[in-house]
This record gives structure tokens, C-alpha cells and sequence, in this order.
């Protein structure tokens, strides 16, 4: 069975932003990375399948039931958290949690409370104290304290200091295997690659690539800068070469080891390494740029077929 | 019912400070009337003579000398102006306030639908309203009653009873323009209370302008009328529950359409 099922999903807002004719299936069980740059979509994708937004034309199901006609259905066995996490003044974050259970006619006192204290959450503060980071893991308590079939994250890690992340990733790891699906955004491709099994890229409103994480070539790209004399050219798997003064940048695609030895090879031209994850931008130049500009073309033509 | 539990919860503050603010004027003004009441018959000519003045606040036709004659000028112009804005702000920012404080992500990501969360910030609206009326009236009664006056019951009730169908109809409508805006409601709402404060002025000054009574909400809140008359100007209330009965129509249609706001 399928989680989300999204057909030909349209959503236009005027003149910003917003998705065309998206297409995407998400199965059951899985979890699920939804990567793209800042404004890509994936918000507008999430909000149309939560009933937040009304989608312009095409079709979308949840965990079986359809967007337009059963929402209350689908958000009963959701859980989600937006990326930019609000509640209402005044309250406390523990009366925060309280009523979003009450909301929900459920009683998850016991799993609330083991999830606050794994992700430190202070419950005796006002929510109007909280930094981003504190509402977020606010937010992670009422997303997840009900136990849903299906788990809808807008940009969780954001504000989110490491150890929190991790300690999210474990907890999300157990409600996988409890049965949960789900469903994660991100700009941060290291994040869908360790922690996600499938991943879909969106840009400009449409999914350039859709496939299993392992197969995804631009995975486990990276951003090498080093301060030498070395020549990079050499290196198996270096693209996009470029040297600055005493600098030379390069992305590397594949296995760790190798770049170590070739490296190695040159060991006394290398005065001082940094290898980084290349930005989000950098990734469609390098490995969807032809995905996109095909899709493109393509979708003109059928334009002017019109 | 837990949002309209809510809603009460994260307003009891301004609830209460409006509601015994408005009462304390009142209170204020009932305790004037005894020093106030031996020299009425001045008062009296003094604002007879005044022309339009008197006929803006229902001056002309009202006995300042009885305390209901003073309560209908007086507490009825505090009432009247401080239950409509409350009954405004309140009303505007219901709906609004969910996206203006982004809050509707997560309201409206429980199992609830849009038109129970509609119905549950109406309710909200309607207690919170009725609630302050009913604390006004009580230090009305209170301080009636410390002053060891009386007065008749039948007729501050119904005085009463016309403010609070007053900001019923300014609730209804505000409610409907909460719907559609995500910002500056408490001036959006604010301005129409005082317009349709304006439009009753003008109504009261001018023979010409009385049909704008069926327009503004102060219409059938007439002190004198109600006293003159023993009850209140069916023909203008109707008008005006027809208008907050649209206010919150229009609510529900289009809140159950809406596309929020992130």
C-alpha cells in the first residue's frame, strides 16, 4: 500500500511559487526524503496534502483517503510539523502538548513525557520564551506523541542543535519500525542520505529525480577545498576543477577511500583539506541540469502542441 | 468544545480588564448621581438648550433628574462605545489571529474540520461577549444598589439587553472579515465600531439621515426610545441580526475554502 500517492498535482498561487503537475508515491513503511532548494515546492507540496491549501487541479491520496473529501480522516492518523513552528502566547509548553492530545481525543501522557525528556524539552516554560530550536522540539512532541501511521516533517532539523538531531533521527528510526512511514523535507542532502531510503528531488515545483537513496548519484557527492600545489585533475571521480591562487576546489564522486589515496599520492602538495557537502545549487548544476532542461523541453513542446 | 475552552483560556486576560474597566466607569458614573441629582433641573435646561448636541446622545428626550434617565445617557454611551470595541477586537481577530500568529499550522492539522473550527471560535466569541455583559450588569445592579437607588428593572434590562444585541451584530460582522485577513484586524474593527457610532450621530442630528438606523448597530440601543416605548425598535433589529447572521455566513463559506497561510 501507499502512504501518498500525489497525481499530477497542481498548485498555483498567484504569481509565486508553487508545484505543476507533480507526480510522486511514497510506499508505506518508508522513509521518505523530499529534497530541493529553498522555495522549490515542498512546503506547498506538504500544505496541499494537509488540507492547509486547496490544490489547484490534479489528485493526492493519504494513506488511502482523498485530500479533497477526508481530510479529517487523513490528519487523525497524521502527524506533522511545520518548519517554522508557532503556538498560541502565553501558553505553556506543557498546556501546549496537553491540548493538542485533547484535540486529538488521545491520551499519550506517558509517550509525551518519554519524548520530552529525550529531546530536553522544558515543559514548565512559556512558549513565548522559546528559541526556534525549543518550539521545534515543541513541535516533535505533538507531532509524534499520538502514535501516527504517517509522519509529515517540514525541515525538522533546522535550528536543531546536533545532539538533538540525532537523538530525533533515533527516535524517528523506532516509529519506522514501529510501522510509521515517513515523510521528511530538506535542503540538506547528507541528512536524506544517512537517514532516508528513498529521496525525490523538486525543483521549481516539479521532481527532477525520483529513486532509492543508494542509487542516487549525486548522494554522495562532495566539496573538496585544498591548500596545496596538488593536481586535482588527476584525481578519479574530481569534476568541476577550479583553482584559486594556492586553492584548488573540486566535487568528488565515490568512494571515500580512493580520494584518501589518491590524495596520499600527492601528500606533500597538500597544506590543508576541507571536504564538505556541496550546496543543494551546486548538486542540480552538476548532476540534474540535464534532467531539468530535458523536462523542459519537453513540457514546451507539449505547449505549443496546444 | 476544547478550542472554544481555549479561546476563553488565552483571552481571559483582556476579558477581564474590558469587562471591569467598563464597569468601573459605570460604577463611576452611578456614584455621581446623588451629588449630581439636586441640581438637575439645571442640568436639565442646560442640555435642552444645547440643539444638536442634545439630540446626538438622546439627550432631548431623556429626564437626567431619574437615575434611568442618567443611566441611559450616560452608562448607555460607556456600554455602548466600550462593549462594541471589545465585541469588534474580540470578533476580528478570532479567526484572523490563527494565521496573523501562524498558529493555524497547527491548529488545523488536528482532526478537525475548518467549519468545527469555525463554529468553536464563534462560540468562543459569543461567551466572551456575553460574559463581559453579565459582569457589567452586575456592577451596574451593584452600584445601583450601594447608592440606594432604584430603578425600573423591566427597563435597564432591556437597555442592557440592546447593547449587548448591539455587539452580537458587530461580533457578526467582524467575524466575517476575520475570514479574509491575516492582519490589522483590531483597526478594521475598531474603525467599523466607530463608524456605525458616527452614523447613530448623525442619525439622532439630522431628520434626514434616520434611515441610516437601519444601518449602524447603535440604532436600536436608543436609550430614550426604549424608555419612551418599553421596548426595543423591532424594524432596526431585525436589520441588524439579518447583518450578523450574513457576517457569519459569510465566515464559514469562506473560511472552509481558505487557503492558509504559512
Amino acid at each position: 500500500m501507499n502512504a501518498i500517492e500525489i497525481k499530477k498535482l497542481t498548485k498555483n498561487y498567484g504569481k509565486s511559487r508553487g508545484i505543476t503537475e507533480l507526480d510522486l508515491v511514497v510506499k508505506e513503511g518508508d522513509i521518505f526524503g523530499f529534497i530541493g532548494p529553498n522555495g522549490a515546492g515542498k512546503s506547498t507540496t506538504i500544505r496541499t496534502l494537509l488540507g492547509l491549501i486547496r490544490p489547484t487541479s490534479g489528485e493526492a491520496k493519504v494513506l488511502g483517503y482523498d485530500i479533497r473529501d477526508a481530510q479529517t480522516s487523513i490528519l487523525r492518523e497524521t502527524g506533522y510539523l511545520p518548519s517554522e513552528i508557532n503556538f498560541y502566547p502565553g501558553m505553556k509548553v506543557s498546556e501546549v502538548i496537553r491540548y493538542s492530545a485533547n484535540l486529538r481525543k488521545a491520551s499519550c501522557e506517558d509517550r509525551a513525557k518519554v519524548l520530552c525528556e529525550r529531546l530536553g524539552v522544558e515543559v514548565n516554560k512559556k512558549v513565548d520564551d522559546l528559541s526556534l530550536g525549543n518550539r521545534k522540539k515543541v513541535g516533535i512532541v505533538t507531532a509524534l506523541q499520538h502514535s501516527p501511521r504517517l509522519l509529515i516533517l517540514d525541515e525538522p532539523t533546522s535550528g536543531l542543535d546536533p545532539l538533538v538531531q540525532r537523538e530525533f533521527f533515533d527516535i524517528l528510526k523506532e516509529e519506522n519500525a514501529r510501522g510509521a512511514t515517513v515523510f521528511l523535507s530538506s535542503h540538506v542532502l547528507s541528512e536524506v542520505q544517512n537517514h532516508c531510503r528513498t529521496a525525490a528531488f523538486i525543483r521549481d515545483g516539479r521532481i527532477l529525480m525520483h529513486d532509492e537513496v543508494k542509487n542516487l548519484e549525486a548522494a554522495g557527492a562532495k566539496q573538496v577545498t585544498i591548500k596545496g600545489t596538488i593536481d586535482a585533475s588527476v584525481i578519479a571521480g574530481a569534476s568541476d576543477v577550479e583553482r584559486h591562487g594556492d586553492r584548488v576546489t573540486f566535487l568528488y564522486q565515490g568512494d571515500a577511500a580512493n580520494l584518501l589515496a589518491a590524495l596520499g599520492a600527492q601528500a606533500s602538495g597538500v597544506d590543508d583539506i576541507h571536504i564538505t557537502e556541496p550546496s543543494l545549487e551546486d548538486i542540480f548544476m552538476k548532476f540534474y541540469e540535464g534532467a531539468d532542461s530535458a523536462f523542459r523541453a519537453e513540457n514546451k513542446e507539449g505547449g505549443e502542441a496546444k | 468544545m476544547r478550542i472554544l475552552q481555549n479561546e476563553i483560556k488565552i483571552n481571559r486576560v483582556p476579558l477581564l480588564i474590558w469587562s471591569l474597566s467598563i464597569g468601573a466607569l459605570i460604577a463611576m458614573c452611578v456614584f455621581m448621581f446623588p451629588d449630581m441629582k439636586n441640581e438637575m433641573d439645571q442640568v436639565n435646561k442646560i442640555f435642552s438648550s444645547m440643539g444638536n448636541f442634545t439630540a446626538a446622545f438622546g439627550m432631548d428626550q431623556l429626564n437626567f433628574g431619574t437615575l434611568i434617565g442618567f443611566y441611559a445617557v450616560e452608562c448607555g454611551s460607556i456600554i455602548g462605545i466600550g462593549g462594541a470595541f471589545y465585541a469588534a477586537i474580540t470578533s476580528i481577530c478570532a479567526l484572523m489571529n490563527e494565521e496573523k500568529n501562524r498558529t493555524a499550522e497547527f491548529l488545523m492539522t488536528h482532526p478537525l474540520t475548518r467549519g468545527r473550527v469555525v463554529t468553536e471560535k464563534l462560540l468562543a466569541v459569543l461567551s466572551q461577549i456575553t460574559i463581559l455583559n453579565v459582569i457589567v450588569l452586575l456592577i451596574a445592579l451593584g452600584s445601583i444598589a450601594a447608592i440606594g437607588e432604584s430603578v425600573p428593572m423591566k427597563d435597564l434590562l432591556l437597555m442592557n439587553l440592546s447593547y449587548y444585541l448591539m455587539q452580537i451584530e458587530i461580533a457578526g460582522l467582524c467575524f466575517g472579515i476575520s475570514a479574509f485577513i491575516t492582519k490589522a484586524g483590531i483597526g478594521i474593527g475598531i474603525g467599523l465600531a466607530c463608524g456605525m457610532y458616527m452614523l447613530n450621530i448623525i442619525s439622532n442630528i439630522s431628520k434626514d439621515a434616520v434611515a441610516l438606523k437601519y444601518v449602524t448597530a447603535f440604532g436600536y440601543t436608543d436609550g430614550a426610545q426604549i424608555l419612551n416605548n418599553g421596548g426595543l425598535e423591532v424594524k432596526y433589529l431585525a436589520v441588524g441580526m439579518a447583518l450578523a447572521v450574513v457576517g457569519v455566513v459569510v465566515a464559514y463559506v469562506k473560511y472552509t475554502k481558505k487557503d492558509l497561510r504559512a
